[in-house]
């Protein structure tokens, strides 16, 4: 009984369906064409009448593999929930009455897109397996977080807070991380007209009283090996002892690095002591002790101070940072007003190009600092001379004059740095350098790569991928946590630059992602996007010819190789986006309910009809994160889309099989459109790297085209984005003008 | 210390913007401009500013005292509160620039023969004697401003527009003897006199 | 309709035989029609207007405007204060607010005031005549009075600044108000709601110091009106009125125009349009002639 499959398929006749289809004609495709067992009607499938109809025949019949043809995949995602069977859904509603004009002249070719809808989902189920998780780990509750600054005490008392012991790691004697020394912080609370006291002091005593939280001082990361559920990390202390922990999930908050002042020369920073950084002037009000702040050089209590803002960054000088780090306005501010609360009469200008104030409060704390007599002027240093008195020259924005002032102290607002581990594709970059600069570049960012942070023992390298500017990479617009290594969360400004509230905000969203990702893991279940799936890639190891493409290429590092060159899934890093499938050559990699199969099965079931009959078919493979719902939403709007478009989702443009462009060519299809994300440096791709890959593939599509005598307009690749509602109907459409300029495919037999 | 030394420590200096937080109307606004010049792009005589508001702002924050009680920039005020309904820091610049105009003429800084200087005080001169404006005693003080001689030129040179307002019945040569006033004269007077004291009283010294 | 009763504050150049006379003489036939009773402030003063800050600084500025309302609180008790004049209201407005807000000028302002024997208790609202008739009458009513329709002249809706900022008329933007056009068109005639210069500044008080200055920006506001095929401009406001209309001649000399664009008052279209004689609408007070609402008034 259990390895016996019983396949049911089930027809909406709500929602103006049986309306405007023939349902029972419908049925009969099911079961004459699709080869389903049964196949039964309802007038509103998604109703608990509708679904206990089903859920009936599952206990009752066997039911096995179930085939619903009612509205788009994306709704009624609830009711449908069926975990116990194989299940696909034929789009007829969203996919097809709402794509078409309800006019008897329609009628025929919307009947004809049902059918073909039915059929393909038919095909679909007859290669799909229920998927099981494979238990190749359990549930491990234990989040260790890297780094004991801000970011990293915050995870680990949110994540203790909610019941997960943290193993809490710092390279230093103490933790506190660089805001530990500072006098105050940015307030973060209304009125924001002061700065604020130092959190950390409590965090720390909170960290020291918590059960749940393990300090690890003095310590680092030797070795970290495994996978979401069964990390093995290897802690070593300075002392050279060690201790192997069993980890879920990780949190990496290693924080930020102080831009080196010393390539500032201009600014006199090293020649007098009485330049300093935002950083070291705040160890200069803790020594303070409530009385005024003293300059180094003399113990002189300053009278005047000047800050410089954007020393050494927003800049496209050699050797200073091309971005600006969001935060070193504010601290300065709040540095002025340390002047004003410490020193009295003092002096106090800050020279701003652009003053940049961001965050609920920013701009209600740059007017406490005028409020406090701050002097704000639009100026561009150039250069400060050292001496008793220092004396900066700067350009006068607003009064259009090279101009100079004298004071005892200066203040350079140097940037944030990421202190991140090496970037695993820095090799890489190297190779694939389209020019010799670009080459020298990453030649040089190679080998003054940082040391390593968490010692992967990944096929993909140590550490986790950079963006740009060393920053981390994360799913900017709707996983910022997210890196490119499944389960472990980048928090805080090694991320991007960010103020200690902007990290602790963070902080306390990886810390929820960490703890979700260990509970997913002993689930055998994905992290999102594809948040739940039980399925993982297997490959026929028989067929594998260990070319490595599957190793190399998967966006998320999740495959090692075994000792003879063979890929080792580990479940839990997988995010099943396919792009392993996609990538191998000889379509030996599938998952229980997604494969080369699955997907071909409905192109070759989807009826091509004669030459003469003139009607073309037009494939459109549909990113399922973007495409697929930008053309739900259009449906939903009225947009009409071309009777001769079938849409197949895919879970990544990734995944896609250049096989299944070749073959719907040979069967007959007119044209083919594919529809990923953004792949740039701004990438949309839910998966980082599938679209970009599948690009990448695309290109070598027109040989084949040539092989086959066909013109190159009749496949085409799109970007779309989920706001696409008129666009990515339009892009379809564009496809059946096209195929009426050039003609049909002579490939219909 | 030389002079040039001195000049430059005093660059920068918020000595001269507390001088004008005490002694200008809405003075206590002016540390709150954020620079973004949308004052001086609305100024309809914006051109004709040496030194438009954003930049008098500016000046005060850079300690340049002289050059903003001497400049006649603020006397190209029309009053047409443009800047002010356009501030997105809400300042109120047209008091501000009025108010610094007013500090610099107690100060015997501006320039004698600054025209709206003039005709401001002249104005005021008028309206105090019975309380009420008196048109043509107004416009002839302004032909005869500079002495007689120009007085004849003007009077001559804009006798067409007096002609024409007094076939329209509005201007009254009647007025040049008698005129409105308002009956509490002394009383008016009085009162103005005490406002003038009190406001003195409060300026302070800061040179 | 109930009767409308407001403490009148007319100011000095709506006095006889001053520049303003005659918006005056229409402003009354138009509140006649309207049912609005004006009471004058006994023995009001002068405001000091837009200029006489220059002589007259802070303080004494606002106490000549703290005695108007201390007169109007008196003598009008528990009536709004209306003036027609923009700078009249402008300044009456801004003092009240002022003395409001500063707890020492309004001790100041009224330590002076008591060498006249008059107290300040700053109640009354402060209001503009346009403020009246768009809030309290509005333009249904205005429309039903109309008896004689301006058709066919086409106005172009001057409203100058001082009506307009800082204050201007609740709901309107500063940068182009609406309400003038509103009135143009509730009298019959056709608006020119994107005329340029709506807002742009006359020169003010500077038309008599820096005439230059000031001429160069009255014929962008003429020429803009004549671009728009405006056969007159209306305004609510007596300086912009005397500058746009009495400085054509200089204008025409110095730039070698042939301006000849009559200047006139709302008050004075509603009065025509309301049916009343030329006379009533102050007609003979302009200096260039309105003929084409002198044919209107006459039929």
């Amino acid at each position: 009984m259990a390895d016996e499959k019983k396949f049911a398929g089930y027809v909406c006749t709500g929602c103006g369906l049986g309306e405007r289809l023939d349902a029972g004609q419908l049925e009969t495709t099911a079961t004459r064409d699709g080869k389903m067992q049964s196949c039964k009607q309802h007038e509103m499938l998604c109703s608990a009448e509708g679904v206990q109809m089903i859920k009936d025949d599952i206990a009752n019949d066997g039911v096995t593999h179930v085939m619903i043809a009612a509205c788009s995949r994306r709704a009624k995602v609830e009711a449908f929930n069926l975990t116990d069977v194989a299940l696909t859904r034929a789009n007829l509603r969203e996919g097809v009455i709402w794509v078409r004009p309800d006019t008897d002249e329609n009628r025929e070719t919307t009947q004809e897109m049902a059918d073909d809808y039915i059929r393909m989902a038919c095909a679909e189920l007859k290669s799909m397996s229920k998927p099981a998780a494979s238990a190749e780990q359990s549930l491990n509750k234990n989040i260790l977080v890297v780094g004991g600054g801000i970011t990293g005490m915050t995870a680990a008392i949110e994540a203790a807070a909610a019941g997960y012991p943290v193993h809490l790691v710092e390279k230093n004697g103490a933790l506190g991380g660089a805001l530990g020394g500072y006098y105050k912080v940015i307030p973060t609370r209304s009125p924001y007209d002061a700065p604020a006291e130092n959190p950390v002091p409590g965090m720390v005593e909170a960290i020291e009283a918590s059960d749940n939280i393990t300090v690890h001082l003095n310590s680092t990361i030797a070795k970290t090996d495994g996978a979401p559920g069964r990390f093995s990390v290897e802690v070593a202390t300075e002392s050279g002892s060690g201790e192997t922990l069993s980890i879920g999930a990780i949190v990496q908050a290693s924080g930020w690095k102080l831009f080196d002042a010393g390539k500032l020369p201009e600014f006199a920073y090293g020649k007098t002591p009485d330049v300093v950084t935002n950083h070291e002037l705040e160890a200069l009000a803790v020594a303070a002790n409530g009385g005024p702040i003293k300059r180094p050089s003399d113990g002189k209590e300053v009278k005047s101070v000047c800050f410089i803002q954007n020393a050494g960054q927003c800049s496209d000088k050699e050797g200073h940072l091309s971005y600006f780090s969001g935060v070193t306005d504010l601290v300065s501010i709040k540095q002025a007003m340390y002047f004003k609360e410490l020193n009295g009469e003092c002096d106090t200008t800050i020279l701003f190009d652009n003053l940049r104030t961001p965050g609920a409060g920013g701009e209600d704390f740059y007017r406490a600092g005028q409020q406090a007599m701050v002097t704000f002027s639009k100026g561009i240093a150039s250069e400060v001379v050292p001496g008793d008195s220092l004396t900066v020259k700067f350009e006068d924005k607003i009064l259009n004059e090279e101009t100079e002032m004298a004071c005892d102290l200066v203040v350079l607002a140097t940037g944030m740095e990421p202190n991140s581990g090496p970037d695993p594709y820095a090799q890489l970059m190297v190779d694939e350098a389209e020019d010799e600069e670009e080459k020298a570049k990453a030649k040089a960012a190679l080998e003054n790569a940082p040391p390593s942070i968490l010692n992967l023992q990944y096929r993909q390298g140590t550490d986790l991928p950079h963006l740009k500017n060393g920053f981390t990479d994360s799913h900017f617009i709707c996983f910022p946590y997210e890196t490119r290594r499944t389960g472990i969360y980048s928090a805080g400004p090694v991320r991007r630059p960010m103020d200690a509230q902007q990290a602790r905000d963070d902080a306390t969203g990886a810390a929820l992602k960490a703890i979700q990702a260990a509970e997913n893991a002993g689930l055998g279940r994905a992290a999102h996007p594809r948040s739940g799936d039980l399925s993982f890639p297997s490959f026929r190891k028989e067929g594998c010819t260990q070319c490595k493409r599957c190793t190399v290429e998967c966006p998320f590092g999740a495959i090692n190789e075994d000792e003879e060159g063979y890929p080792m899934y580990n479940e839990s890093r997988c995010r099943r986006c396919g792009t392993c499938m996609g990538a191998c050559p000889v379509r030996v990699i599938s998952f229980e309910n997604y494969s080369v199969e699955t997907v071909n099965q409905q192109i070759k079931n989807c009826e091509i009809p004669e030459e003469w009959d003139e009607k073309p078919r037009i494939l459109v493979l549909a990113c399922e994160n973007d495409a697929y719902p930008a053309l739900d939403q259009a449906a939903q709007a009225g947009v009409e889309i071309n009777p001769w478009a079938r849409v197949i989702p895919v879970r990544c443009l990734g995944s896609v099989s250049l096989s299944w462009v070749t073959d719907a060519l040979n069967n007959g299809y007119d044209g083919i459109v594919m529809m990923g994300c953004r792949r740039d440096d701004d990438y949309q791709c839910h998966f980082v790297r599938g679209s970009a890959m599948a690009a990448e593939r695309m290109s070598k599509v027109g040989d084949t085209l040539d092989t086959l005598n066909l013109e190159p307009e009749r496949v085409i690749l799109h970007e779309v984005a989920i706001t696409d509602v008129e666009r990515a109907p339009q892009l379809i459409n564009d496809m059946a003008e096209t195929v009426e300029k050039i003609g049909l495919s002579p490939f219909k037999f | 210390m030389s002079d040039l030394n001195t000049a430059m420590i005093e660059k920068y200096r918020s000595s001269f913007l507390k001088e004008v937080e005490a002694n200008v109307e809405e003075g206590e606004w002016v540390k709150m401009c954020m620079q973004c010049g949308v004052c001086s792009g609305s100024c309809p005589l914006g051109k004709h500013w040496d030194h438009p508001p954003q930049e008098i702002f500016m000046m005060i924050r850079a300690n340049k005292r002289d050059e903003v009680l001497s400049t006649d920039s603020m006397w190209m005020c029309t009053s047409c509160y443009n800047c002010i309904s356009r501030c997105p820091r809400g300042l109120p610049i047209t008091h501000i620039m009025h108010g610094l105009a007013v500090y610099s003429k107690r100060l015997g800084l501006t320039q004698k023969q600054q025209p709206t200087a003039q005709f401001s005080q002249i104005f005021w001169d008028n309206l105090m004697k019975k309380g009420r404006v008196n048109e043509l005693k107004l416009g002839l003080s302004i032909y005869f401003k500079d002495g007689f001689g120009q007085g004849v030129k003007n009077a001559m040179a804009n006798q067409k527009l007096g002609q024409n307002m007094m076939k329209a019945k509005r201007m009254n040569a009647m007025e040049f003897f008698s005129g409105h006033s308002v009956k509490d004269l002394s009383g008016f007077q009085k009162m103005v006199k005490k406002a003038q004291e009190i406001e003195a009283g409060n300026i302070k010294d800061f040179k | 309709m109930a009767k409308i009763e407001l403490s009148f504050y007319p100011g000095c150049s709506s006095q006889k035989g001053a520049t303003s006379s005659n918006y005056l003489v229409s402003a009354q036939t138009m509140c006649e029609e309207l049912d609005i009773q004006l009471n004058e402030i006994p023995d009001w003063n002068c405001c000091g207007a837009s200029i006489g800050y220059g002589g007259g600084g802070e303080l004494p500025r606002l106490a000549l405007s703290a005695r108007n309302i201390a007169l109007s609180e008196e003598h009008n008790s528990g009536q709004e204060i209306v003036a027609t004049c923009a700078a009249c209201w402008l300044s009456t407005r801004e003092a009240k607010e002022r003395l409001h807000e500063d707890e020492q000028m309004f001790k100041d302002a009224n330590a002076a005031l008591s060498e006249a024997g008059l107290k300040y208790k700053g109640e009354a609202n402060v209001r503009h005549m346009v403020e009246v008739l768009v809030e309290d009458i509005g333009f249904d009513t205005i429309k039903s009075k109309v008896k004689k329709p301006l058709e066919g002249l086409k106005i172009a809706g001057y409203v100058g600044c001082q009506t307009n900022r800082p204050f201007g008329i609740a709901g309107e933007s500063f940068e182009n108000p609406q309400y003038l056009d509103k009135i143009v068109e509730s009298v019959g005639a056709e608006s020119i709601p994107g005329y340029e210069k709506k807002v742009q500044c006359c020169g003010g008080a500077l038309a008599f110091s820096e005439p230059e200055k000031s001429q160069e920006m009255i014929k962008g506001i003429i020429e803009a009106a004549y671009d728009n095929g405006a056969d007159m401009i209306v305004t609510p406001c007596p300086l912009c009125q005397a500058n746009v209309e009495i400085y054509q001649d200089n204008i025409n000399e110095a730039y070698g125009t042939k301006f000849n664009m009559p200047v006139v008052y709302y008050s004075t279209l509603m009065s025509v349009a309301f049916g009343r004689s030329a006379k009533e609408a102050a007609l003979d007070g302009q200096v260039i002639p309105a003929k084409q609402l002198q044919e209107i008034a006459d039929k």
